[in-house]
């Protein structure tokens, strides 16, 4: 039940009461998520953790606002992004949610540059702002050497750290990491995580990831586990 | 510029595949284009055709002369202004396949009632002096390689025996779509000739050409020539020079519904072949048209850049086959020779074909970009790893 609620006196950045998420196959009603209540707070790093099928995407999903709950509310600074149109949920993610993915989901025709950039492309920042903006996070991903290359020419850690660039360029409220390493080996692996890590301590960024890796849990500050659709102690 | 250099860039990301969809709706469009010129140039004659002209054949077949005494008659009446008569001669150049029409003509008369067919003043007297003279279209004229003076033989097949002609002037069109792939004679010297071979034959004309007062009267005038010779041994059929044309385009209306029906198969099947081009396309992308939408971009960003794709790669080939109809009929017209005269490429062709390749390229993006449009971000990642 609602296990990951405190009572620490501040305004939670994200605030999740009563959810739910369940899909209808025919006649059988399958829950993925039930009575899900969790407040994460501003500069949070939190991991979420569980086996698979246990619906930690799916939560990260909810909170990104890349799907939608089937009860109850998700509060990020102070929107319940359970009620927005398409529409308004599009124009939410690209102002407030920064994503990682496992396979990092760049688009294989544009180069670093253009990558990060592309969140960009939605605001109406000027070409030379933007191009200030994609230079300063290259510097911080220290990928500027490789800006015009394309994500085939990338190796696996550099094209994550491109994704990690693209997720902060926006300046989100929270970014939201889907198994950021699932795909490295743990040498490259260190690294994002340091890099999400300096996130998180130096840019007082909130990272939401989900994570088989106990490794990565551990640069968490908080654990969350789910079982079964339920979070657990 | 960023939308543009996306598309772009997605429409030459499987260049093999790309490359043969553009060569596939090339060769459509040019398909396409040649034969609507094909049917166009089949009526090319018709519409080159002047209202203030009728003609008068004999009404049992065209292939039924009429007597050159009806000449007389056919000037007095009322609203014909001047008469020319015409036989079509039939004859072959060196061999079978150097097809072109020839015609014995009532040379002042015809010429005067044609002016669209110019001729510079010295050859017309050139050719009004010289009973055995001859004038050629310029078009025949360079296929030929003919220059004035040049003697040209004609092997008969209608009036047997080897006619030379003296060629003496060599015509332009006053319009681009007047037709300078004819061969004219003196019908004076047809007519001579066949007296003497066959005297039974002689005086005889295939059809009488008569200028109108007014255009308005082509109506009343025809049924006054007809009912002049009403009951006589050969009685005429008269009708206005586009009708007349329309006649022999009529005797070939199925093959031209046919060609016609073709060219717009062609693109259906172009069509078909571009829409699995974009669906194949479309759904390899699903998991970068989720991540899109993930990072903001709306359901109507990934159908812009479906249709956008779709689009450019039509055009692309809508242009390049628009491009390469020209050679393509030129050498098509080079091949039949003076079968089709007028195989120009029409402005209409060319919108057409721009219209097919804007069809194609929407067509080809509707379903894909309504597809991409809808899919959930979730189910749109999961495609991915």
């Amino acid at each position: 039940m609602a296990v990951a609620v405190e009572d620490t006196g501040r305004e939670p950045l994200v605030a999740i009461r009563g959810l739910a998420k369940y899909y209808i196959r025919g006649d059988q009603v399958i829950p993925v998520l039930e009575h899900i209540n969790l407040d994460v707070y501003e500069a949070d790093y939190v991991a979420l953790m569980g086996p698979s099928g246990s619906g930690k995407s799916t939560l990260l999903n909810l909170i990104a606002g890349i799907d939608k709950p089937s009860a109850g509310e998700i509060r990020v600074a102070g929107v319940d992004i359970a009620q927005l149109s398409e529409a308004d949920l599009a124009a939410w993610r690209a102002a407030n949610v920064g994503f990682i993915f496992q396979f990092y989901n760049l688009i294989p025709v544009l180069t670093a540059f253009q990558n990060i950039e592309l969140p960009l492309q939605l605001t109406a920042l000027t070409r030379a702002e933007r191009r200030e903006r994609v230079e300063v996070a290259l510097q911080l991903v220290a990928l500027t050497d490789r800006a015009t290359h394309r994500p085939n020419e990338l190796s696996g850690g550099q094209q994550q750290r491109v994704a990690i660039a693209r997720a902060l360029i926006t300046d989100p409220a929270i970014i939201v990491a889907d198994e950021p390493t699932g795909d490295l080996d743990r040498t490259t692996a260190e690294e994002i995580l340091s890099l999400l890590e300096r996130l998180n301590g130096e840019l007082g960024k909130t990272i939401i990831m989900v994570t088989h890796d106990p490794k990565a849990a551990e640069k968490a500050h908080r654990l969350i586990h789910l079982e079964k659709g339920v979070l657990v102690d | 510029m960023f939308v543009l250099l996306f598309v772009l860039r997605n429409a030459f990301r499987h260049k093999l595949r790309t490359t043969l969809t553009v060569v596939g709706i090339v060769v459509a469009i040019v398909a396409f284009g040649v034969l609507r010129t094909i049917v166009d140039a089949w009526y090319a004659g018709a519409n080159a055709s002047s209202s203030a002209r009728l003609v008068t054949r004999n009404s049992v077949s065209l292939t039924f002369s009429l007597p050159l005494t009806y000449a007389q008659k056919l000037r007095q009446v009322s609203g014909v202004t001047g008469v020319a008569w015409a036989n079509w001669f039939g004859g072959v150049y060196i061999k079978e396949s150097n097809f072109f029409p020839q015609f014995a003509i009532s040379a002042q008369t015809y010429l005067d009632m044609y002016p669209e067919f110019v001729l510079s003043p010295e050859e017309h007297r050139a050719f009004m002096a010289d009973r055995t003279g001859a004038i050629a279209g310029r078009k025949l004229a360079e296929k030929y390689g003919w220059k004035v003076g040049d003697q040209i033989p004609l092997r008969g097949t209608i009036y047997p025996g080897t006619w030379t002609f003296n060629l003496r002037g060599i015509y332009d069109g006053a319009e681009s779509g007047t037709d300078t792939s004819t061969f004219f004679f003196h019908f004076d010297y047809l007519n001579e000739k066949v007296k003497q071979m066959y005297p039974r034959r002689g005086d005889q004309v295939g059809v009488f050409v008569e200028q109108l007062r007014d255009p308005d009267e082509a109506a009343a005038v025809s049924q006054a020539i007809d009912a002049t010779f009403k009951n006589s041994l050969a009685e005429t059929l008269t009708e206005t020079e586009k009708a007349f044309q329309l006649g022999f385009v009529a005797m070939s209306e199925a093959i031209l519904v046919a060609i016609q029906a073709v060219s717009f198969i062609v693109i259906v099947i172009i069509m078909a072949v571009m829409a699995n081009t974009m669906a194949m396309t479309a759904r390899e992308r699903y998991g970068e048209y989720a991540t899109l939408k993930a990072l903001g971009f709306g359901a109507g960003f990934v159908a812009f850049l479906i249709f956008a794709e779709s689009l450019g790669i039509a055009m692309l080939g809508a242009g390049v086959g628009i491009a390469l109809t020209f050679p393509v009929a030129q050498g098509f017209a080079d091949a039949v020779g003076a079968i089709l005269s007028g195989l120009a490429i029409s402005r209409e062709t060319m919108l057409m074909q721009v219209g097919a390749g804007l069809l194609v390229g929407v067509i080809a993006a509707i379903v894909p970009a309504w597809r991409a449009a809808r899919i959930r971000i979730v189910d749109g990642l999961r495609t991915i790893g």
